[in-house]
């Protein structure tokens, strides 16, 4: 059962077309992911199903009905880009937007499913990108909303404060919270979506689970190599490879066939990697570019 | 429907935050107190409001009247100050500038005077100096002292002084934070729940006032302590208009900072309202007298009602029958500008 559809979404400003026809639906109790580059209109998209900014066109309806004035009681919302009021520590910051809403959640509750427990005085403004990003989720949470979106919500963290949100995102999920995110990073996309869309240039360019989207699009996987050493002996065979400044990357569904060839050819193997195909290499298939481009 | 809860939430936030901001906070209570301080040490003294008038040639720092031909009477009138000058070239230069209203020679016996024409003050010692010289006698008008308290200069000073203080506090300390809280993303923030565009300037409205008129009992009170003021009115109806006078411009603090996210612009919009505001609406001086075009501009500025009023409970002993008009006035524009505010209000970029 869908909880949220989205219909030829548009956003154009004056010069530019940030959101050109985005259409997804998101099924209730699932992670739904955006996943792109940055500038390939995720937050953009995201904010206006969120209700922050007006489409140009399009139509959003949640639970099947156009988005009303109880919507925001029932979404909770992680920006990327966002401040909180200054001088109030964390507990007082959790009371106020506790009261801004008419169900709210138990300040306890919020407290040990963020794990605010060790900075509930601490002042907003003193406290580290991972704390701060643990408040912001549990600002999304106050309202025990049904569906969540978190925009970016591990950007900036180090890997220790990253893998700590994820397990608290998991956690929601386990509640049956419905979640949409935005992300770059493929391996956030990976570990915490049911359903990816891939976005580019304002469009969704590809759907689906990761699984799906690398069996679909990705069948080969990629053989590494040290540039150096393999450029040379590479030029004799008739191989299509890619290569940047310290890289070889062949592509192959037949990783045997080329592994063979390179040790006929005198290639030294010794830092060789084969990698298997990831949400990464989808991308770079479909559009030609790293996600970090 | 506004909701009071949410109201009182945001409400409450903002007084914490301006409380515990120590800088801002110590600020909205010295910088009037200073000005206050400041102008009742130079106003409190006469010397200031006396006209000046240089003799020469003297020698020494003070007028020595037994080397001059001057009247008697002139040399003991209240209303003059004399400045002791050592060479006419000295005393042109002093006339030029306006720091002397008369230049007397005192030793001649022709009296030879020089006057700046460019100086009202100037022509008008002129005409004590001549009338000095004019044997006393009788006139034919007959001179009667007022009775009762004279109405000091501060007493007049001070409602003007704490209005513009409000004014400043209310248009900065509403705008300014409403344009800042844009640009960071705070209010977007606020957006994501279901707090209404007049809930929140509601909020931020009653929460200045609270602000200012607390900030404003604060430095009247201890300002009272120190200059005695003459209250002719209720002090409760002073209170109040100052409260009215909050309101009104808050709420146009709130109109300028309903739209942008430029810090600069905003400035600039604050500034281009508060200044003109500032010179006329009567806070450094009457505009009895102005051009009829000034006296009507001063009508549209919610700081002119506030001080008329204020100085008619003060100064006068106002009822509030007597200041209905500028009270109405103020909650016009108090509802007009939270209104249009609420109306174009925009929570982001």
């Amino acid at each position: 059962m869908s909880i949220l559809e989205v219909q030829h979404l548009q956003k154009h400003y004056k010069t530019v077309v940030a959101v050109a026809d985005v259409s997804f639906s998101v099924e209730q109790g699932s992670c739904f992911g955006l996943l792109g580059p940055n500038g390939a209109g995720k937050t953009t998209t995201m904010e206006m199903i969120e209700n922050i900014i007006e489409p140009t066109g399009g139509s959003i309806l949640f639970r099947g009905s156009p988005r009303d004035e109880s919507f925001r009681e029932q979404v909770g919302i992680q920006f990327q880009h966002t401040s909180l009021l200054n001088y109030l520590s964390v507990k007082e910051t959790l009371k106020c937007y506790r009261q801004l809403y008419k169900n709210p959640q138990e300040i306890d509750w919020l407290m040990q499913r963020c794990n605010l427990d060790p900075i509930l005085e601490q002042r907003n403004d003193q406290l580290s990108g991972g704390q701060r990003q643990r408040l912001m989720l549990a600002l999304a949470l106050v309202n025990r909303p049904d569906l969540i979106f978190l925009d970016e919500p591990s950007t900036g963290l180090d890997p220790q404060s990253r893998h700590y949100l994820w397990d608290i995102v998991d956690e929601i999920k386990a509640d049956g919270k419905t979640i949409i995110l935005t992300t770059h990073s493929m391996e956030e996309a990976q570990y915490l979506c049911d359903t990816i869309a891939i976005m580019d240039g304002g469009k969704i360019i590809a759907e689906g689970s990761p699984t799906e989207l690398i069996a679909t699009h990705c069948t080969t996987n990629t053989i590494k190599l040290p540039r150096a050493s393999a450029e040379a002996p590479l030029e004799g065979l008739d191989l299509d490879y890619q290569a940047d400044a310290s890289s070889i990357f062949i592509r192959t569904a037949n990783v045997d066939g080329v592994l063979t060839r390179l040790i006929d050819a005198g290639v030294d193997l010794t830092d060789m990697r084969v990698q298997s195909p990831n949400l990464e290499d989808v991308f770079l298939i479909l559009t030609g570019k790293q996600l970090r481009d | 429907m506004a909701s009071l809860q949410r109201i009182w939430v945001i409400f409450r936030a903002r007084n914490k935050e301006f409380f515990r901001d120590r800088a801002a906070f110590g600020w909205n209570f010295a910088f009037p107190f200073l000005i206050i301080l400041g102008f009742g040490i130079i106003f409190s003294g006469e010397t200031f409001q006396r006209y000046k008038i240089g003799v020469f040639p003297q020698s020494a720092d003070r007028v020595v009247f037994e080397e001059t031909h001057l009247p008697s009477h002139l040399q003991t009138d209240p209303a003059l100050d004399f400045i002791a000058i050592a060479s006419v070239e000295e005393g042109l230069i002093k006339i030029g500038q306006h720091k002397i209203d008369l230049l007397i020679d005192g030793a001649s016996a022709d009296r030879r005077y020089w006057v700046n024409d460019a100086s009202p003050k100037g022509r008008i010692v002129e005409q004590l100096y001549q009338a000095a010289l004019i044997p006393r006698d009788n006139h034919g008008a007959s001179r009667i002292a007022i009775d009762g308290t004279r109405a000091r200069y501060i007493d007049w000073f001070f409602p003007g002084i704490m209005a513009m203080n409000m004014m400043f506090s209310a248009l900065w300390g509403v705008g300014y934070v409403v344009v800042r809280y844009r640009k960071n993303g705070a209010l977007k923030r606020l957006k994501a729940t279901p707090l209404t565009a007049f809930e929140y300037l509601s909020a931020q409205m009653l929460s200045r006032i609270f602000l200012l008129m607390f900030t404003f009992s604060v430095v009247w009170f201890g300002s009272d302590l120190i200059f005695d003021f003459r209250m002719q009115g209720s002090l409760l109806l002073f209170l109040f208009t100052f409260f009215l006078g909050g309101l009104s411009l808050c709420s146009m603090g709130l109109f300028l900072a309903a739209r942008g996210i430029s810090e600069e612009f905003t400035s600039g919009a604050l500034n281009f309202i508060s200044w003109p505001m500032m010179f006329l609406s009567e806070v450094w001086f009457s505009l009895e007298g102005a051009p009829q075009w000034v006296q009507q501009l001063s009508w549209l500025f919610p700081l002119t009602h506030l001080l008329k009023a204020a100085r008619k409970v003060m100064n006068e002993g106002g009822t509030l029958i007597d200041i209905q008009l500028e009270c109405g006035l103020m909650i016009f524009t108090t509802m007009l500008f939270l209104l249009l505010s609420a109306r174009i209000f925009s929570w982001v970029e």
